[in-house]
C-alpha cells in the first residue's frame, strides 16, 4: 500500500494541484483588475422614461413589491388646471365631479380640489397609487400631458434587473445616476438637470 | 428661489447662451412629444403651486455595509468550520445570513446573480459595474479558492432557505448525481450568454427564492420556490447541486482549494460512522484494494478521449452556433424586429404593445433591422463560445471518470462539499478532540466492511 500514501508534498498530483490553484487565484485577480478599470463609483437606480412610456399599465403588475414602486406624479408646473380634466374624468363623465363613476383612477388616488374660477387642482395620492398610467393617457390625449409614470424611489429597491424594465414593450426603462435619479418633464425637469449639472 | 436666481444672471451672455441650448437640448426632444394645449393659468387667488416631491433613493451606505457583512460572514463561516468545527455555531450563522441578506436586504445583489452583470461588464463597453458587485462576485470564490465552500455554508440566502427544510435526505446515485450535475453547467452557460449579449438576467428571473425574501413573486416562481422547498426536503438544496450557477465556478476554485475542511480532525480509521452523514453526497469511500494493473484497454480508452477531446468542443461550438437564432429571440430588440416583420408581411393580426411602441416612436425599420442583425451575429459567435465551453466541460467529465481515484480514508469531494460541518460529529476523533470519549473509546472498524480495512500503517 505505500503506492497509496498521498500525503507526501512532491507528488505530481500536487505540483498540479498547486499550478493550477496559482493559475486560478491569477484569473480571479486579473478578473478583480479588469472589472476595477470598468468600475465606476457611481451608483446606478432604475428609471422609467416618460417620453418613451406607451401606458400600457405594466408598471402596475410587473413589479417584484406588492405594490409596485411606479407611481403617478405630477408637473405642476405644465398643468392647465382645467375643470373638464381628461385625466381625472372618466371619458363621457355625466358630471364634473369627484364622484366615483366620473373619476378615471380606479382607485381613487387623484385628488381634486377648487382653487378658483376656473381652475382645479390635482394631487396623487402614491399611497393609493398603484402606477396603472390609465390618467397618463388621458392626460396625454387630451391635455399637456404633466400627469406621468416615474418610479418612485423611497420604494424601489433597485433590482439587479428590474423585472418591470423587462416587461416594458417600449424599452423606456433605462439606469440612471443616482444622484439624479428622476427624469422629470417641465420645469421639474429642467431644474432637476440643472442641480444635477451643477 | 435663490438657486435659480443665481443661475439666471451670471452674465447675460451665458444666460442666453444655456438658454438657446436648454431649448435645443433639452426642451426640444421633451416638448416634442408634449402639446401645451391649455396655457398655464394665471392666478389671481395667490396659489402658489406646490413642488413635486422626489424622494432620493435609499442610502448607498447601505452598500458599503452589506460588502462589510459579506466579508465579515464569510471570514467567520470560515472560522467556524475550520477551527471551531461547530456545526451548531455554523448555524446559527446560516440564520443570520438568511435574515440579513435575505430577508432584510431582500436578497439583492447577490453573488449568484453578480456573474451576470460581472459577464455585462467584461463584453459591453458602456456598462459600469458598481464596487459592491465587484465584491460580491470575487468574495466568496476568494475563499473558495483557500478554504472550500464556506460561502454555501452559512453565508448564501438561496442556500440557506434550503438547509433549513432539510427532514430526510435521501441519496443520489452517483450516475444520476453526474447526469443531474450537468444542468449547472448549462444553465451557467446560457446565463452568461445572455448576461454578455445584454439580452437578459436569467438567474434573475428565474430565482425560485428571492420571492419569498420580499413576500412577492409572480405565480410560476411562487410555485418554482414551493416546489424547491417541498423537493428540498428529500433531495437536499436541490438548487445549490443541480442549478446553481455560480456553484460552478466555486466548485472549480474549491476542487483546488488550499486548505480545506476535513471530516476527522485527525486520522482516519475507516469506521464507516460518518458515510451516510453528508446529505449531499460529497462523502467518497476509501478506494483500497490494490488496483489491477493499467492494461492497454484502458490506456487505449483514455487515449482516444482525448483525441475525441477537440472533435466534441468542435461539434458541441458548431451546435450552438446554430442554435444562435433561437438563442437571439431572448433578446427583447431582436424579438421586436421579428414581430414588425411579421407584422408587415401580415401574418399576425393584432399589434402587440412592443410593435405599437416601435410605431409610435418613428424609427425607420432598416435601423432597427440592422441593430438585430448584429445582435444575431453577437449570438452566433457567442453560440461557438457557449457550445465549445458545454462540450469541453462534457469531454473533461468523461476523462475525469476514467482517472483512478486513490484514497486510503473517507474524505470530502472537495467540489461538492458545502463545508456545512454535518459530518463533523459523526467522527469518533472528533469526539475525542471535544473530550466526549476517552481515546480508548474510539471504535475498531468493523471486521468485514468490505473496505480492505487494516491494510493502513
Amino acid at each position: 500500500m505505500k503506492e497509496l500514501k498521498t500525503d507526501s508534498s512532491s507528488t505530481r498530483r500536487n505540483f498540479l494541484r498547486s499550478g493550477l490553484r496559482l493559475t486560478a487565484a491569477a484569473a480571479l485577480c486579473g478578473t478583480g483588475a479588469v472589472l476595477v478599470r470598468k468600475a465606476s463609483s457611481q451608483e446606478m437606480v432604475w428609471q422609467l422614461d416618460p417620453a418613451l412610456c406607451i401606458q400600457c399599465e405594466r408598471c402596475a403588475t410587473g413589479c417584484v413589491l406588492p405594490q409596485s414602486a411606479v407611481k403617478c406624479v405630477h408637473s405642476y408646473s405644465m398643468c392647465g388646471y382645467c375643470d373638464l380634466c381628461s385625466g381625472y374624468l372618466q371619458p363621457g363623465a355625466r358630471a364634473r365631479d369627484t364622484g366615483a363613476e366620473s373619476q378615471l383612477c380606479p382607485t381613487g388616488a387623484i385628488r381634486r380640489k377648487f382653487v378658483e374660477p376656473p381652475y382645479f387642482e390635482y394631487t396623487i395620492d402614491e399611497e393609493l397609487c398603484i402606477g396603472c398610467g390609465k390618467c397618463v393617457k388621458g392626460c396625454g390625449a387630451f391635455g399637456n400631458g404633466s400627469l406621468y409614470l416615474q418610479v418612485r424611489h423611497n420604494l424601489c429597491e433597485n433590482c439587479n434587473e428590474c423585472s418591470i424594465a423587462r416587461a416594458c414593450p417600449s424599452q423606456a426603462w433605462r439606469r440612471v445616476p443616482a444622484h439624479q435619479p428622476y427624469l422629470l418633464r417641465g420645469d421639474e425637469g429642467l431644474r432637476g438637470k440643472r442641480d444635477g449639472k451643477a | 428661489m435663490l438657486k435659480g436666481y443665481s443661475y439666471m444672471f451670471p452674465s447675460a451672455r451665458t444666460g442666453a447662451a444655456l438658454a438657446i441650448l436648454c431649448w435645443l437640448g433639452g426642451a426640444w426632444a421633451a416638448w416634442a412629444q408634449i402639446k401645451e394645449r391649455f396655457p398655464k393659468p394665471d392666478f389671481q387667488s395667490g396659489y402658489i403651486r406646490p413642488d413635486l416631491q422626489t424622494p432620493a433613493p435609499r442610502s448607498m451606505a447601505w452598500e458599503m455595509a452589506d460588502i462589510a457583512v459579506l466579508a465579515a460572514a464569510l471570514a467567520a463561516a470560515t472560522y467556524l468550520a475550520h477551527r471551531t468545527r461547530s456545526r451548531r455555531s455554523i448555524f446559527l450563522l446560516m440564520i443570520f445570513s438568511l435574515l440579513y441578506f435575505g430577508f432584510f436586504r431582500e436578497g439583492c445583489v447577490c453573488p449568484v446573480g453578480s456573474v451576470q452583470n460581472v459577464f455585462l461588464a467584461l463584453f459591453t463597453p458602456g456598462y459600469a459595474v458598481p464596487f459592491t458587485v465587484i465584491a460580491f462576485f470575487l468574495l466568496p470564490l476568494a475563499f473558495a479558492l483557500l478554504f472550500g465552500r464556506t460561502f454555501c455554508a452559512a453565508v448564501c440566502p438561496l442556500g440557506m432557505m434550503q438547509d433549513v427544510v432539510i427532514l430526510k435526505p435521501v441519496r443520489i446515485p452517483g450516475r444520476l448525481a453526474d447526469i443531474l450535475g450537468a444542468i449547472p453547467y448549462i444553465y451557467l452557460t446560457l446565463t452568461l450568454l445572455f448576461a454578455a449579449t445584454g439580452a437578459t438576467f436569467l438567474t434573475c428571473r428565474l430565482d425560485p427564492f428571492v420571492g419569498f425574501f420580499r413576500f412577492g413573486a409572480t405565480f410560476p416562481l411562487v410555485l418554482f420556490g414551493i416546489s424547491m422547498l417541498v423537493l428540498g426536503t428529500v433531495v437536499a438544496r436541490p438548487y445549490c447541486r443541480f442549478l446553481c450557477p455560480y456553484g460552478v465556478l466555486l466548485d472549480w476554485m474549491s476542487k483546488l482549494s488550499w486548505r480545506h475542511v476535513k471530516i476527522t480532525p485527525g486520522e482516519c480509521n475507516n469506521c464507516r460512522l460518518c458515510e451516510d452523514s453528508c446529505p449531499f453526497g460529497a462523502i467518497r469511500t476509501p478506494v483500497l484494494e490494490s488496483p489491477p494493473p493499467v492494461g492497454r484497454m484502458e490506456v487505449r480508452r483514455l487515449a482516444m478521449q482525448f483525441l475525441l477531446l477537440p472533435a466534441v468542443v468542435l461539434a458541441a461550438g458548431w451546435a450552438g452556433a446554430e442554435l444562435h437564432l433561437v438563442l437571439a429571440r431572448m433578446h427583447p430588440v431582436v424579438s421586436l424586429a421579428e414581430e414588425v416583420l411579421a407584422h408587415d408581411a401580415g401574418k399576425s393580426g393584432e399589434v402587440s404593445d412592443p410593435v405599437k411602441a416601435y410605431r409610435a416612436s418613428g424609427k425607420p425599420l432598416a435601423e432597427l433591422l440592422s441593430e438585430a442583425d448584429a445582435l444575431q451575429g453577437r449570438f452566433r459567435t457567442g453560440g461557438w463560445l457557449a457550445g465549445g465551453f458545454l462540450g469541453l466541460a462534457f469531454a473533461w467529465k468523461r476523462i475525469h471518470l476514467l482517472v483512478r481515484r486513490k484514497s486510503p480514508w473517507y474524505d470530502l469531494d472537495r467540489g461538492a462539499c458545502f463545508s456545512c460541518g454535518r459530518c463533523f460529529s459523526y467522527c469518533p476523533y472528533e469526539k475525542v478532540r471535544l473530550g466526549l470519549i476517552p481515546p480508548d473509546a474510539v471504535p475498531e472498524p468493523p471486521e468485514n466492511n468490505n473496505l480492505n480495512g487494516k491494510n493502513h500503517a
